[in-house]
């Protein structure tokens, strides 16, 4: 099943790319050690020595690139440099927000960003590369995951599910009842499980979607499904509601659900497969803003983050955020002379904020460019993988990253209600970057299969093979 | 430092930032068009050996209510496949750069094509080993499709859907 768009000829495709890619890996991490280096002069107005972290960070994406070479010699060559200009410029930002401002001004951090928060960033992106590599060497082809469909489908929901049954103490962080807490040290298991998911759903759908496809009524130009096929997209939209609800967290309740009904349509064109999942959307969210308070509250910040006390109440974080990209206009105040850290939460859910403030929103349309790019690479792997199930998921998977950024990103600028959801790859934190890089192995494991030359046909061409020795 | 630099350092970073994206893009379009020397050459090359493509290709007369929109596979490895028609013309058969890749073993590496022409498709067989069927006729020559009726290849049956 290969439907190439492309219009007279085959396009002859430039196979391999790995000089690209290498080029390409070499200017983002240029990019990113003049990112560092602006900071520096930002901060103190001297141009720092060249930092350790910098030179591990370039190894270990050079190793990164050698896998690649290794174990995905096809795969598409952009994939990888923008994951790492994106992952290193979070750690740039990371890094600028724990120096705070000119002269020290500690600023206003309510959690209080450890010193050693860009170190450990730093080895997380290590701890990420190494998952990603592992994709690769683990999985040779995109079809070995379709083998455990409803062995990743059950430990997705067991992850989804976990933080909810532990207790308080064990799982919240910050109000989001979505840790895993043990010994200091936390998970945020919803990020893999989102993987796992990814591929249940894959692999499900491709076994179902001839019925989800093509039975049912046809009504008012819509087609309708029958009504005992709608029971998978009820069971999901019950689900994510759960997590709403015992979680506190429309942001993974809003991916969770929304890669549900985008690998629904993709499984089967069907429009009102949207429709049906958009209304379900919009009224489990109106019921349940009118039924909890914190959601309701979300609502407000959202309509009137400057009305009565609010700017220094409840929308304190969101308007310190809009004041600062405000503050940044189009061209920035320049990296490490703006101050993002009077955001509460700067460094997770709101550096896009600290983006827009000292790259303006000339840098912070060439950051959603890149993010655009990644998902059109994805996008493209899709098209051009040749069995269902790699199509779903990537397909799939693709939509997922998109829609995270639109919805943190639409969160702190005020577009749609905030959710806190991390900025894959931009964020503080371990769980987000991890996962982030094994959706990009996934991406290069899948674009590798789908761009690899087909083998030269042993028979004459033409001819056609009648019988098959059985 | 003084602020003059800093300026300079602040629109330079963005300046790279933004060459950063244009050099993403131009590795995205050597992916789909290929290399700038190689396109020059094919579409030369195009020019001279097919001189039908130079000619302004008449626009198809198609009413939004007549015209079918996709070809479905009712039959066959792919039954359930559907896909959306185009200006285009459509391949089948089981090379790898068909439109339409089928893995029938009684369909032919090019097998036949569907193309539009004055507002219809029409079907012609590509010299396939075993024939390309119309409901029940053996195509010779490029034959119009009706909306709903059969085509069978193989073991593969299409139609045309509104």
């Amino acid at each position: 099943m290969s439907f190439t768009a492309s219009s007279e000829q085959p396009v002859p495709l430039p196979h391999g790319r790995r000089g690209a890619e290498l080029l390409m890996l070499a200017f983002a991490l240029a990019v990113v050690l003049f990112a560092y280096s602006a900071v520096g002069l930002g901060l103190t107005g001297k141009l720092p020595g060249l930092p350790v972290d910098f030179l591990v960070f370039a190894a270990v994406m050079l190793a990164a690139h050698l896998a690649v070479r290794r174990f995905a010699p096809y795969a598409d060559p952009l994939l990888l440099p923008l994951a790492v200009l994106l992952n290193g410029l979070g750690l740039v930002m990371i890094y600028r927000l724990v120096q705070s401002g000119r002269g020290g001004n500690p600023g206003y951090q309510v959690t209080g960003l450890p010193p050693t928060a860009a170190t450990t960033q730093l080895l997380y992106s290590g701890v990420g590369v190494v998952a990603m590599v592992a994709v690769l060497v683990l999985i040779s082809e995109p079809r070995v995951l379709q083998r455990y469909t409803y062995t990743l489908g059950a430990l997705g929901l067991v992850l989804l599910a976990l933080p909810a049954m532990l207790p308080a103490s064990h799982s919240v962080v910050n109000g989001a009842k979505v840790w895993i807490i043990f010994g200091g040290f936390s998970v945020e298991p919803g990020e893999f499980a989102r993987l796992a998911l990814a591929v249940f759903f894959a692999g499900y759908l491709v076994a179902k979607r001839d019925a989800l496809a093509l039975a049912g009524s046809r009504v008012a130009g819509i087609d309708l499904p029958r009504a005992r096929d709608l029971g998978p997209v009820l069971a999901a939209w019950a689900a994510s509601l759960l997590i709403l609800i015992f979680e506190t967290d429309i942001g993974t309740s809003a991916l969770f659900f929304g890669m549900f009904v985008a690998m629904l349509y993709i499984a089967t064109q069907r429009t009102s497969w949207l429709l049906i999942g958009v209304t379900l959307f919009l009224g489990g969210s109106y019921l349940t803003a009118l039924m909890f308070h914190h959601v309701m509250e979300r609502f407000t910040v959202w309509l009137h983050p400057f009305m009565g006390s609010n700017p220094t109440g409840i929308a304190y974080q969101p308007v310190q955020a809009l004041e600062g990209m405000a503050f940044g206009g189009l061209f920035g105040t320049g990296l490490g002379a703006g101050q993002p850290y009077h955001t509460p939460l700067v460094q997770s859910d709101f550096i896009f904020a600290a983006f827009g403030e000292e790259l303006g929103l000339v840098g912070v349309m060439a950051l959603l460019l890149v993010f655009g790019l990644l998902v059109q690479r994805g996008l493209r792997a899709a098209l051009a993988a040749k069995d269902p199930f790699s199509k779903l998921l990537v397909g799939g998977l693709s939509f997922v990253l998109a829609l995270q950024v639109f919805v943190i990103v639409g969160g702190v600028t005020g577009l749609i209600p905030l959710t806190g959801i991390t900025t894959p790859f931009l964020s503080q934190g371990g769980s987000s970057l991890v996962a982030s890089w094994i959706l990009i192995g996934v991406l290069i494991r899948v674009s590798n299969t789908a761009r690899k030359p087909a083998p030269q046909p042993i028979q004459d061409e033409g001819m056609t093979q009648v019988v098959r020795a059985a | 430092m003084n602020p003059l630099e800093l300026t300079l350092v602040r629109i330079g970073f963005l300046a790279v930032l933004w060459l950063f994206v244009i050099a993403a893009v131009g590795v995205v379009r050597t992916d789909m068009f290929g290399p700038v020397s190689q396109r020059r050459r094919r579409s030369a090359g195009r020019q001279a050996t097919l001189p039908r493509q130079s000619r302004p290709r008449a626009k198809p007369v198609r009413s939004a209510r007549s015209a079918p929109q996709q070809l479905l596979v009712t039959a066959g490895a792919l039954a359930g496949t559907s896909l959306g028609l185009t200006d285009e013309q459509i391949t089948i058969g089981r090379a790898d750069d068909a439109t339409l890749v089928l893995s029938d073993d009684y369909a032919s590496t090019r097998h036949a094509r569907l193309f539009p022409q004055d507002g219809q498709w029409l079907v012609e067989d590509l010299g396939s080993t075993n024939g390309t069927y119309l409901d029940r006729q053996k195509v010779t020559q490029p034959t119009p499709v009706p909306i709903g009726v059969p085509i069978r290849i193989g073991k593969t049956v299409l139609e045309l859907r509104r």
